[in-house]
């Protein structure tokens, strides 16, 4: 058995070590805003925070965040009031919507270490990810309208 | 807040009234305080062709059908819009619900009826009829007040989700008027001019929020990947490197022993493994790939793609080699033989993969007796969904319950007729007697994709001794495209590979005459529509070939566009604003500009592309990219130019570096290490314009995809000197072509 916290809570599964954490949240705890999109660490659809810091829950071992704190989209706010959260919503960033969680997850990790990034912190910062929709001109502007609205 | 529901499963008290509508039915049903649902009609009268477009509850909730799937293009949002605006409904009070596969009430005509969505035809298809539709509904909320009052009709007028008497100031709500409402057995008569003026919209053309957005920032929005059902169980399959392949030797020992796998399972195409964890099944799944020997049965096996595009450049140049007419206006090959000066070149645009950031997937659940099932699957077409399931099955579609989600992505990739992704749960499902979700992992997607064809195109170009543009002779030799997609709507459309061929008409252009050949080729392997279909390497050849007219007459680029746009006065504008906008004619050092001009499905657009190059590495960077676009009304603005940033995005992976290859018929490619598609960091500042028209609305999700590729080769060649004829435009072509 393997036990962590997971959005506040106590979560343990039986899940084998080796089992990427991405499933384990995904179809063991039900919390499906993350998601799988190329099990590699290649896209971003998957990240998640350990310990307060991002993470490729497709590369993390379930067996690795023994008694660590892991937080997904659905821990972030519950009530969609993170401020990245709201200014993805006032710059209308989502399209297909399904890489954004991981998107969001991400910005929120840039802000927390870096309340000012600027432009090209963020698009370094955020080139870990892809969005086939290509909404990244709408995400620098709304990481930059969070870091600027707090 | 606007919220989608899914239908119901029980049914509500209502009270509903039917009227057919030139094809389309709807119902004002009042629910005992319930929202009153036209998705529990939808549902209870699959089949009947009674299903309504809007029904109206007591306490105001107004539910109006979404007919379209949504894969991040906003139709379903905007097609409800459409509605709403016309019936003055309070948008806060308007519930989306997806329609159920009722072809007869909410096909799109622009697909000869299917429940299609595809094209970015959405808006095009269905924005008149569903507009007079609106209005037809207010019109009888408008008369039921009118007689209960004793009014003449021509006194009330309404407000949001209210009908006004302004002589008595009396008000009534649309929830108290459906309490009692009769609908007359006919549709009222709503003529073009009685329908609201545009400048009045409340609605359309004011951004409102897209219902599905909020739940995109939270994690809640549902994709048929997050379904989960009781009972089910995961599968994973394994198909033919080459379509038409089959196992001939299964070594399943190693993968029966891993923790959590079920069964193994013989497909007719492939092998199935079924796990009790996703993580158990994909593990599985890898073992297994390694004990399976495959027949060599099916076209592509030997087929190697950069062979096989050189011999499709050799068959365009060889008039030997017959083509079959796709297009002819006046007499292209005589003008030819007359002309003063003949350009000619050729072109090649190699396979590419779709991307959508959801692997596909689908779950299903089959009655013991085989008999009837119920599917959670993302598609682009509800019709071929319905169909695929009830074929593979062999019982009849309304034995077929379709759930369908948001889809992450769709790009074409979701709108084959035989929905084969569909069909894998299906038939897991069916073996293991339980629900099964079938997921495929990105390796999967990317080995089992089916890509936007390999072309080769010979372009030919005759200008009379005054420089006129009099003759334009294609031939496109390109993998077929519609007889593997949609064998139907290649049938039914007299067998015409429009997927491949279209956008090679230069319909806006002055150019008197013009021919096109199709040297259709067969590989074998598995091609697909994609985002801009033909147009994306057609407009690549067309507008870059322009260009190289130009360079030959030594003219501006721009000079000769605005002699062929002489009778397209709407192509002239965005040709215009795109001059004025990127500032066209000015120099920057080390970079170059470059233009071109796409016609999509009526809608017009023109791109200005700034780049420099590494001539070392051989490495493109754009700089700038600017868009002028007249796609007529937009209905929602912000959407339309995120719908285009979208489109100039993919076009430039397209462009750039996006590239898959065949050998011995099995794809080189797996997953996004060695298929790059553009990150954030890879971009240009895009500056995009919509012109404000009140012409009729077309598509946006798609239109500036081609632009890209021949404003880029264009910009190329304008900083030095070099054509780049072929995409995608990679490094190692580029210091090619710089040697």
């Amino acid at each position: 058995m393997i036990s962590f916290t997971i959005n506040q809570a106590l979560a343990t599964t039986d899940a084998p070590p080796e089992t990427p954490l991405l499933w384990v949240i995904r179809e063991g705890l039900n919390l499906t805003g993350t998601k799988y999109g190329c099990g590699a660490g290649l896209c971003g659809a998957c990240m998640v925070h350990i310990d307060g810091r991002r993470a490729f829950s497709c590369q993390t071992q379930v067996g690795e965040v023994s008694g660590r704190s892991v937080t997904t989209i659905e821990g972030l706010s519950n009530d969609s009031s993170h401020r990245v959260q709201k200014a993805w919503l006032a710059e209308r960033v989502p399209q297909c919507g399904y890489c954004q969680s991981g998107q969001i997850m991400s910005a929120a990790d840039l802000l927390n270490k870096n309340p000012r990034p600027s432009r090209d912190e963020i698009i370094e910062h955020m080139s870990a990810h892809i969005c086939r929709c290509g909404t990244y001109p709408r995400i620098v502007r709304a990481i930059e309208r969070a870091a600027k609205e707090g | 807040m606007n919220q989608i529901f899914t239908p119901p499963s029980s049914a509500v008290t209502r009270r509903q009234f039917m009227v057919g509508v030139g094809g389309m039915t709807f119902a004002i049903a009042t629910a005992n305080g319930n929202f009153a649902d036209a998705a529990v009609v939808g549902a209870d009268m699959s089949g009947k062709a009674l299903s309504p477009w809007v029904s109206i509850a007591a306490d105001g909730t107004i539910s109006i059908m979404s007919p379209a799937t949504e894969m991040g293009q906003g139709s379903m949002t905007s097609l409800p819009l459409v509605i709403a605006e016309e019936l003055d409904a309070d948008w806060n009070k308007v519930r989306v619900i997806p329609a159920p596969p009722i072809e007869k009430l909410y096909g799109n005509a622009g697909f000869g009826g299917m429940m299609y969505t595809a094209g970015s035809n959405a808006v095009s298809s269905y924005f008149n009829p569903l507009r007079k539709f609106g209005a037809q509904v207010r019109r009888v909320l408008l008369e039921n007040v009118a007689a209960k009052w004793a009014v003449p009709v021509t006194e009330l007028t309404t407000e949001p989700s209210v009908v006004v008497h302004v002589k008595s100031g009396r008000r009534m709500s649309y929830g108290e008027i459906a309490a009692f409402a009769e609908v007359p057995a006919a549709g009222p008569e709503v003529k073009a001019e009685e329908l609201k003026k545009v400048g009045d919209f409340r609605l359309l053309g004011k951004d409102v929020m897209r219902i599905e957005l909020p739940a995109k920032v939270n994690g809640s929005a549902k994709y048929s990947i997050d379904v989960r059902l009781p009972g089910m169980v995961y599968g994973a399959v394994i198909r033919s490197p080459v379509e038409g392949g089959t196992p001939t030797h299964v070594d399943d020992a190693k993968a029966k022993t891993i923790r959590g796998v079920i069964d193994v399972i013989a497909l007719p195409y492939g092998v199935g493994v079924l796990a009790e964890t996703a993580w158990a099944a994909f593990a599985a799944k890898e073992v297994l790939e390694q004990g399976i020997t495959w027949n060599r049965t099916g076209t592509a096996w030997g087929f190697d793609s950069e062979k096989g595009l050189a011999s499709y450049e050799a068959d365009v140049r060889n008039p030997d080699s017959p083509a079959t007419d796709w297009f002819k206006q006046g007499d292209a090959a005589a003008e030819l033989a007359k002309a003063a000066t003949v350009v000619e070149a050729e072109y090649r645009c190699d396979y590419a993969y779709h991307a959508q950031m959801e692997p596909l997937n689908a779950l299903a659940s089959i009655s013991p007796a085989g008999d009837s099932a119920e599917i959670w699957c993302g598609t682009q077409s509800q019709t071929m969904a319905v169909d695929a399931v009830a074929k593979a099955l062999g019982i009849p579609r309304e034995k077929v319950k379709l759930n369908y989600t948001l889809m992450g992505g769709g790009f074409g990739r979701r709108g084959h007729r035989d929905e084969e992704f569909i069909v894998d749960a299906v038939l897991m499902a069916k073996e293991a007697k339980r629900p099964v979700k079938v997921m495929w992992t990105r390796e999967d997607d990317v080995r089992n994709g089916r890509f936007r064809p390999i072309t080769a195109h010979l372009v030919r170009a005759g200008l009379d001794a005054s420089g006129k543009l009099t003759s334009w002779y294609q031939r496109v030799a390109g993998d077929r495209v519609t007889s593997f997609q949609d064998p139907v709507r290649y049938n039914a459309s007299g067998k015409k590979d429009f997927i491949l061929m279209l956008g090679v008409e230069l319909r806006s252009y002055d150019i008197a005459n013009q021919y096109c050949g199709q040297l259709h080729r067969d590989s074998g392997v598995r091609t697909s529509s994609l985002r801009g279909i033909g147009f994306t390497a057609n407009k690549f050849v067309a507008e870059a070939f322009l260009d190289e007219v130009a360079v030959k007459r030594g003219i501006d680029p721009l000079q000769l566009r605005f002699e062929l746009l002489r009778n397209t006065p709407r192509g002239q504008k965005v040709v215009e604003r795109v001059v004025q906008m990127s500032a066209w004619g000015r120099k920057r050092e080390g970079r170059g500009f470059g233009f071109a001009f796409v016609d999509y499905s009526n809608t017009l657009l023109a791109g200005v592309a700034e780049v420099s190059v590494d001539r070392s590495s051989g490495i493109i960077k754009v700089h700038n990219f600017w868009c002028a676009m007249d796609c007529g009304i937009p209905l929602q603005p912000d959407n339309v130019v995120a719908q285009t940033e979208s489109s100039i995005i993919y076009g430039l992976g397209m462009a750039l570096t996006e590239r898959i290859s065949i050998s011995d018929g099995t794809v080189e490619q797996s997953n996004f290490h060695d298929y790059q598609v553009m990150r954030m960091r890879d971009l240009p500042a895009l500056h995009i314009d919509v012109l404000a028209t009140d012409n009729q609305p077309t598509g946006a999700g798609q239109m500036a995809t081609p632009l890209v590729a021949p404003a880029i080769s264009n910009a190329v060649a304008q900083l030095t000197g070099r054509r780049l004829r072929h995409t995608p435009m990679t490094p190692d072509r580029v210091k090619a072509a710089l040697a």
